[in-house]
């Protein structure tokens, strides 16, 4: 198989008597999508915030492209190439939509730091942040200020500002929380198609989103991942079934 | 053009024609009060990028506007007593030059607020306002007790400092100085708006998170964004001691920082014009509340109480509605 993309090697971080990770050994190889699942609680969030760089674990390592970058904060994990979705939407809300875009564009260009030439004119940005607004289908609602967007759109922009920073891995923490039925199928969709050009670590709660797309699975349960495996082997697997999906009604 | 277009361009035209009208029927005082006007609006305009574009609510922008005031002051005693500021290891003289008083204001406010902000900006909320009026108030002790100039008592300037080609003696001459200084410092600020670092720290203000995520550092875009701001306020801070032709440690108090904050509130926090339109509604009515009662500030609080309670975007944005999206 080829070298992960990303990995982390035995993280454990520890809030007081609390282990939210113990030891978690997780890895992302290009093209496929890894879906981290576990109960509420499981430590899925603390997880995520010591990969994208908000904390730092208290031992183990994160490694990014073949680089340790557990010592770096989260814009220069983010400049490497790691492209984040929140769980609830972190998006510019006075902004219209395609200005949350351009901001994603902006970004990945670099060259912050202009004081004169107006941003929004900015040909190539422009084009950029368009081309990810039509991909996740909000290319009409570009002047739309982001408060307005319903909770699915927001989403949607979610993904598209990851997209304008043509990310070589995502991290996604729960894209499809809040969507109806119709938009989680949307952007199943979408994600599965997206995994050739970036691999995905999903973090899911919607459980037929997670089956359907995964190629394989982490179970996450108080700090620790018990099990990882393809869908069918999760299915089968007898902690999991007792741990998470409950021997009654496992899918 | 947008409805704040209009009005922006409403409000220009009054304050041109003010003077003009002023200037014509030779009142001398009203052309002072439009000057006054005009540049505690730029001390605003200053504020008003860390404030508004920023989110940044420093409550020591004091410190630059004093800094400015007092680097005007030390250039022009020395100038106006021909004794040098220092004879080595390199001889500095003093200067009457306003262009010269201008720059070193500018770089020396721009300086104190790189300093103030580096450690300022590591923290927010309250801690934030905290830390940079008491960077103010260090400054303001500092200088009441530093006699080469004047300490408590402040420090006159008998002439008022000189500008190429211009008597800046006759009042109209420095108020279209004042004007021209304001309006550059206004295009700017629209410039540094729309422009990528204006969309970044705006961004910033509404969600640090996003401006991460994209690989955008918020503290730096912040700390430029104040340096900016008082190297602004600082520019004014020396132009309002020309047009006193004295100085004080009262420039550099808590009052004056929360001066410059009303104008900004009152006119309309991150709208271009809040500034000019919050300052000429201050000067109003101390012309006319002051003349009324000694107490007019108690108007002025219930005013600035209304503002906050039920308008929020200031005179501007009660005028014009919500802001529309630049772009």
């Amino acid at each position: 198989m080829a070298e992960p993309l990303l990995q982390t090697r035995g993280i454990t971080k520890s809030f007081g008597a609390l282990k939210a990770s113990d030891a978690i050994s997780l890895d992302l190889h290009p093209g496929e999508i890894h879906a981290l699942i576990g109960p509420n609680g499981a430590g899925k969030s603390t997880l995520i915030k010591q990969i994208a760089g908000n904390m730092t674990p208290d031992s183990g390592t994160v490694h990014f492209l073949g680089q340790d970058v557990t010592a770096l904060d989260t814009v220069a994990r983010a400049r490497l190439g790691l492209g984040r979705t929140f769980q609830i939407s972190a998006l510019a809300m006075d902004f219209t939509v395609l200005q949350n875009a351009v901001l994603g564009a902006l970004g990945a260009r670099g060259g912050v730091m202009r004081f004169f030439l107006p941003v929004m004119k900015d040909r190539a940005l422009l084009a950029r942040a368009h081309e990810a607004l039509e991909r996740v289908g909000l290319q009409d609602h570009a002047a739309t200020r982001t408060a307005e967007l319903s909770h699915g759109q927001r989403r949607q922009l979610e993904v598209a500002v990851a997209l304008t920073l043509k990310p070589k891995a995502f991290l996604m923490d729960e894209p499809m929380a809040g969507l109806g039925a119709g938009g989680s199928k949307r952007l199943t969709g979408f994600l599965d198609g997206l995994r050739a050009e970036a691999p995905i670590l999903l973090v899911e709660h919607d459980m037929d989103a997670v089956f359907a797309l995964a190629d394989r699975i982490s179970v996450l349960v108080y700090g620790q991942v018990i099990a990882t495996g393809t869908a069918d082997e999760i299915r089968a697997n007898p902690d999991v079934r007792r741990a998470y999906l409950g021997e009654e009604d496992a899918p | 053009m947008t409805r704040e277009t209009y009005i922006n361009a409403a409000l220009s035209l009054l304050l041109v024609l003010v003077p003009f009208w002023a200037w014509s029927t030779g009142q001398a005082y009203i052309l002072t009060l439009c000057t006054k006007v005009a540049i505690l609006a730029l001390a605003g305009v200053g504020l008003n990028i860390a404030l508004g574009l920023g989110g940044l609510v420093s409550f020591g922008h004091a410190a630059f506007f004093g800094i400015g005031g007092y680097a005007m002051g030390i250039l022009a005693s020395h100038a106006q007593t021909f004794d040098p500021i220092m004879d080595w290891p390199i001889l500095i003289e003093g200067t009457k030059s306003m262009p010269m008083i201008w720059l070193v204001a500018m770089l020396a406010s721009a300086l104190a607020a790189l300093l103030i902000g580096a450690l300022s900006l590591r923290t927010s909320g309250v801690y934030f306002i905290m830390i940079t009026l008491a960077f103010a108030q260090m400054l303001y002790y500092f200088t009441i007790g530093w006699p080469a100039y004047g300490g408590e008592d402040g420090l006159s300037i008998y002439v008022r400092n000189s500008f190429p080609g211009l008597n800046t003696l006759v009042p109209v001459q420095f108020l279209i100085l004042s004007y021209v200084i304001l309006g550059l410092a206004l295009l700017f600020s629209a410039r540094l708006a729309r422009a990528p670092f204006g969309l970044a720290l705006s961004a910033a203000r509404q969600n640090a998170d996003r401006v991460e995520t994209v690989g955008i550092a918020p503290y730096r875009l912040r700390l430029v964004a104040f340096v900016i701001s008082g190297a602004i306020t600082g520019l004014a801070g020396a132009l309002f001691a020309d047009l006193n032709r004295f100085i004080s440690p009262t420039m550099f108090s808590w009052h004056t920082s929360g001066e410059i904050m009303i104008f900004v509130i009152l006119g309309g926090v991150g709208r271009l014009y809040g500034p000019v339109a919050g300052a000429a509604l201050f000067i109003l009515l101390e012309h006319l509340l002051g003349g009324v009662s000694d107490y007019w500030k108690i108007f002025l609080g219930a005013l600035l109480l209304a503002v906050v309670l039920f308008a929020r975007g200031g005179l501007i944005g009660t005028l014009a509605g919500r802001e529309v999206a630049h772009g």
